[in-house]
C-alpha cells in the first residue's frame, strides 16, 4: 500500500462517513419532531375537540368550528383548482407540445409552484378582500385553488405525456374526434396519475397557513357562511400557539396533530395506492 | 423510382391526423377551452404583479426608491422603509443554504450511491415526507422545543468557540435565548433540505453508469467518482436545484415567524431577532390600518415575489439546460 493510496482510501471513508451522517441528521430531525408533534398532540386529542368551538383563553372548548372550515375551505378550492389545472395541463401535452405559449406557460407554472405562498394571499387580499371589504371564506378558497393548480397542472401534464403515441392513433383511426380521444382515452388511460396529482394538492394546501391569514381570517364561533371570515386550523394554530395561554396552546397541538396525520395519510395513500396506475 | 412512389402517398402526420369533418367545431371549441385556462395560469403570474405593483403605489409615492436602502419601520410615526426586513430575509435564506446544501448533498450521495437497494424507496419517501410536513409544525417545533434547547446548550458553545475571533466573532455574541435570526436560519435549512435533496438525487440518477463505471474501472474509490464524474458532469443540475431551495427559504413564512423575535432592525450578532419580508407580513398586516403602513406592507410582499421570481427562474433555466443535454425533454 502506497502513502498515496492509503490517503485516498482514508479520505473516501471520511466523505463516506460524513454522507452516513447527514442522512442520519436529516433523519434525526424528521423523528424529532414528529415525536414532539405526537407526544404533544395525543395529549390533546379528546372527543370534546370535535364537539365543541374553539373557546376564549380559560374555558374548555374544542375545534370543531375550525375542522369544519379547514375542510370546507380545501374542498371548495380543490373544486375549483381540478378542472382548471387539468385542461390546462391538457393543452400543455396535447395541444401546445413545444409552441411558444405553452413553453411560457410551463416555465410560469413552474415559478408558481415555488412561489411564496404568503405571496398569492396578498394577492388575493388586494384584488378581492379589498374591493368587497370584508375578509372571506370564498378569499381563502381562492388562495388556495392558486397554489394547488399548478401542482395539478405539473401533474396532469407529465402524465399525459406518458401515454403512447398508439394509444391515440388507435382511437382517432376509429373515427373519435380529438376532443374524446382525450377525454375518453388517453386522460382515462391516466387518471390514477391525475388523482395522485389532486391528492398532493390538496396535502399541499391543507397545512398552508399564510395566505389565509389576509384571508379568511379565523372565526371564534361556528359559522357555515362562506362570505364572512371563517374559522380554520391553520391560523387557529397560529393563534394558539403565540398566545400566552395554556389551554390554547394545547388546542393547537391537537390542532397541529390533526392536520399533520391528514397531510402525511394523503401523502403516503397518494405515492403507494396510486403508484402502480400512474406508472403504466 | 422511390421519389415517384412516395409522391403519392399522403404527408407522413407528425401526430394523430384530426379526422376533417368528423366534429370540427366541437374539436375547434375544445382546444380553445383548454387554451383559455393554459392563459389563466399565465395571467395569475401577470395579475399577482400587477396587483401588487398597484396596491403598494402609496408607499413608494410617500418614500420613492429610498423605501428599498432606508433602515426605519415606524407605525406610529408612519415612517417605512424595508431594509430590515430585506436584510433578514437574506440573511435566514443565507445560512439555510449555508447549512442545507452540505446536508442535502451528503444525504443525495448516500441515497444514489452508498444506500442498499432496499432502503432506497423508504428512506427517499422519509425525505420527502419532511418537505410534506406543514410549515406552521416547524414552526411550533421552533418556538417551543428547538429554540429553549438551542438557547441552553448550543448558544453559549457557539460564543465560546466563535465570540473571540476576528471577524466572525461579533456573529455569535450576544444573549443566548433561542430566538433570532440564526435559529431561523437552521429551522429553514432543514425545511430546504428535502427539496434541494431530491432536486440532486434525481440528477445524480441521470449520470451515465457508464461514465461512473469506467471510472470505477480505472480503480476510483467512490468518493473519486462522486466528486469529479458525477457533480461535473451534473453541475448545472445541482445549481439549479439550489437555486429552487432558495427560493423556498427566501418566501417560507410560518417557521420563521415563530422563532425569528420580529424586530425591525439589523443587529451585528446572528443572535439577535430580526424580521424576515414573510414574518413581517404574517404579523403586521392585519394590524395595518392606515392606507400608507398596508401599502408598505404590500410593497414588501412585491419584493419579495420579485427577489424569488427571479431565483426560481434561474433555477428553472439551469434545470432546463442540464435536462436538454441530456437530449431528453423536460
Amino acid at each position: 500500500m502506497t502513502p498515496t493510496y492509503r490517503k485516498r482510501l482514508w479520505v473516501n471513508r471520511m466523505n463516506l462517513a460524513m454522507s452516513l451522517a447527514t442522512m442520519a441528521f436529516g433523519m434525526a430531525f424528521l423523528l424529532w419532531i414528529l415525536w414532539v408533534l405526537f407526544a404533544n398532540g395525543f395529549a390533546a386529542l379528546s372527543p370534546t375537540l370535535f364537539t365543541q368551538t374553539t373557546p376564549p383563553p380559560g374555558s374548555a372548548g374544542g375545534l370543531a368550528n375550525a375542522i369544519y372550515g379547514s375542510v370546507i375551505i380545501v374542498l371548495v378550492a380543490t373544486f375549483i383548482s381540478t378542472p382548471v389545472g387539468i385542461l390546462a395541463g391538457i393543452y400543455l401535452a396535447e395541444y401546445g407540445k413545444d409552441g411558444w405559449v405553452a413553453q411560457l406557460t410551463r416555465f410560469i407554472n413552474d415559478i408558481l409552484l415555488s412561489a411564496p405562498s404568503i405571496v398569492i394571499g396578498l394577492f388575493v387580499y388586494t384584488v378581492y378582500v379589498m374591493q368587497v371589504g370584508h375578509f372571506s371564506g370564498w378569499a381563502g378558497s381562492a388562495a388556495l385553488a392558486l397554489i394547488a393548480m399548478p401542482v395539478v397542472v405539473r401533474t396532469t401534464e407529465n402524465m399525459l405525456r406518458l401515454v403512447p403515441a398508439s394509444l391515440r392513433e388507435a382511437a382517432v383511426a376509429l373515427g373519435a374526434p380529438m376532443w374524446k380521444v382525450i377525454l375518453k382515452v388517453t386522460l382515462k388511460a391516466v387518471r390514477g396519475g391525475v388523482v395522485t396529482g389532486i391528492l398532493l394538492a390538496v396535502a399541499r394546501i391543507s397545512g398552508e397557513t399564510a395566505p389565509l391569514l389576509f384571508t379568511a381570517l379565523n372565526n371564534q364561533f361556528w359559522s357555515a357562511n362562506m362570505n364572512a371570515p371563517m374559522a380554520n386550523l391553520p391560523v387557529v394554530i397560529f393563534q394558539f400557539a403565540m398566545s400566552p395561554f395554556e389551554d390554547w396552546k394545547t388546542l393547537a397541538w391537537g390542532a397541529a396533530l390533526l392536520i399533520t396525520l391528514t397531510v402525511l395519510v394523503i401523502n403516503i395513500v397518494a405515492r403507494t395506492a396510486f403508484r402502480q396506475t400512474a406508472a403504466r | 423510382m422511390a421519389a415517384e412512389i412516395t409522391a403519392h402517398l399522403p404527408p407522413e402526420p407528425d401526430s394523430p391526423a384530426r379526422p376533417k369533418g368528423a366534429a370540427p367545431w366541437q374539436d375547434w371549441l375544445f382546444e380553445r377551452t383548454t387554451m383559455a385556462f393554459a392563459l389563466v395560469v399565465l395571467f395569475a403570474l401577470v395579475g399577482i404583479l400587477a396587483a401588487l405593483a398597484w396596491a403598494s403605489v402609496p408607499a413608494f409615492q410617500k418614500f420613492g426608491l429610498g423605501f428599498f436602502v432606508t433602515n426605519v419601520w415606524n407605525p406610529v410615526t408612519m415612517d417605512f422603509g424595508a431594509l430590515a426586513p430585506i436584510y433578514g430575509t437574506l440573511a435566514t435564506a443565507a445560512i439555510a443554504l449555508l447549512i442545507g446544501v452540505p446536508v442535502s448533498f451528503g444525504i443525495a450521495i448516500f441515497l444514489t450511491e452508498m444506500c442498499p437497494v432496499v432502503l432506497k424507496r423508504p428512506l427517499g419517501t422519509a425525505v420527502e415526507l419532511l418537505a410534506a410536513i406543514p410549515s406552521i409544525i416547524y414552526g411550533m417545533w421552533g418556538l417551543f422545543v428547538f429554540a429553549p434547547v438551542f438557547g441552553d446548550y448550543v448558544q453559549p458553545v457557539l460564543t465560546r468557540i466563535f465570540g473571540d475571533l476576528w471577524l466572525l466573532g461579533p456573529l455569535f455574541r450576544g444573549a443566548p435565548n433561542g430566538i433570532g435570526v440564526l435559529s431561523a436560519g437552521i429551522i429553514l435549512s432543514i425545511m430546504v433540505i428535502p427539496f434541494i435533496a431530491s432536486v440532486m438525487r434525481d440528477v445524480f440518477e441521470v449520470v451515465p453508469p457508464v461514465l461512473k463505471e469506467s471510472a470505477y474501472g480505472l480503480g476510483a474509490t467512490t468518493w473519486e467518482v462522486v466528486w469529479n464524474i458525477v457533480l461535473p458532469y451534473t453541475r448545472v443540475g445541482v445549481i439549479g436545484g439550489v437555486m429552487l431551495g432558495l427560493g423556498r427559504a427566501l418566501g417560507e413564512t410560518m417557521a420563521v415567524t415563530f422563532v425569528i423575535g420580529n424586530a425591525y432592525k439589523i443587529s451585528a450578532s446572528l443572535f439577535e431577532p430580526g424580521n424576515s419580508i414573510a414574518s413581517a407580513l404574517a404579523n403586521e398586516f392585519n394590524e395595518a390600518a392606515e392606507p400608507v403602513h398596508r401599502a408598505s406592507l404590500i410593497a414588501l410582499g412585491l419584493v419579495l415575489f420579485l427577489l424569488t421570481f427571479v431565483v426560481l427562474s434561474c433555477s428553472r433555466l439551469l434545470l432546463a439546460q442540464l435536462a436538454k443535454g441530456e437530449g431528453r425533454t423536460t
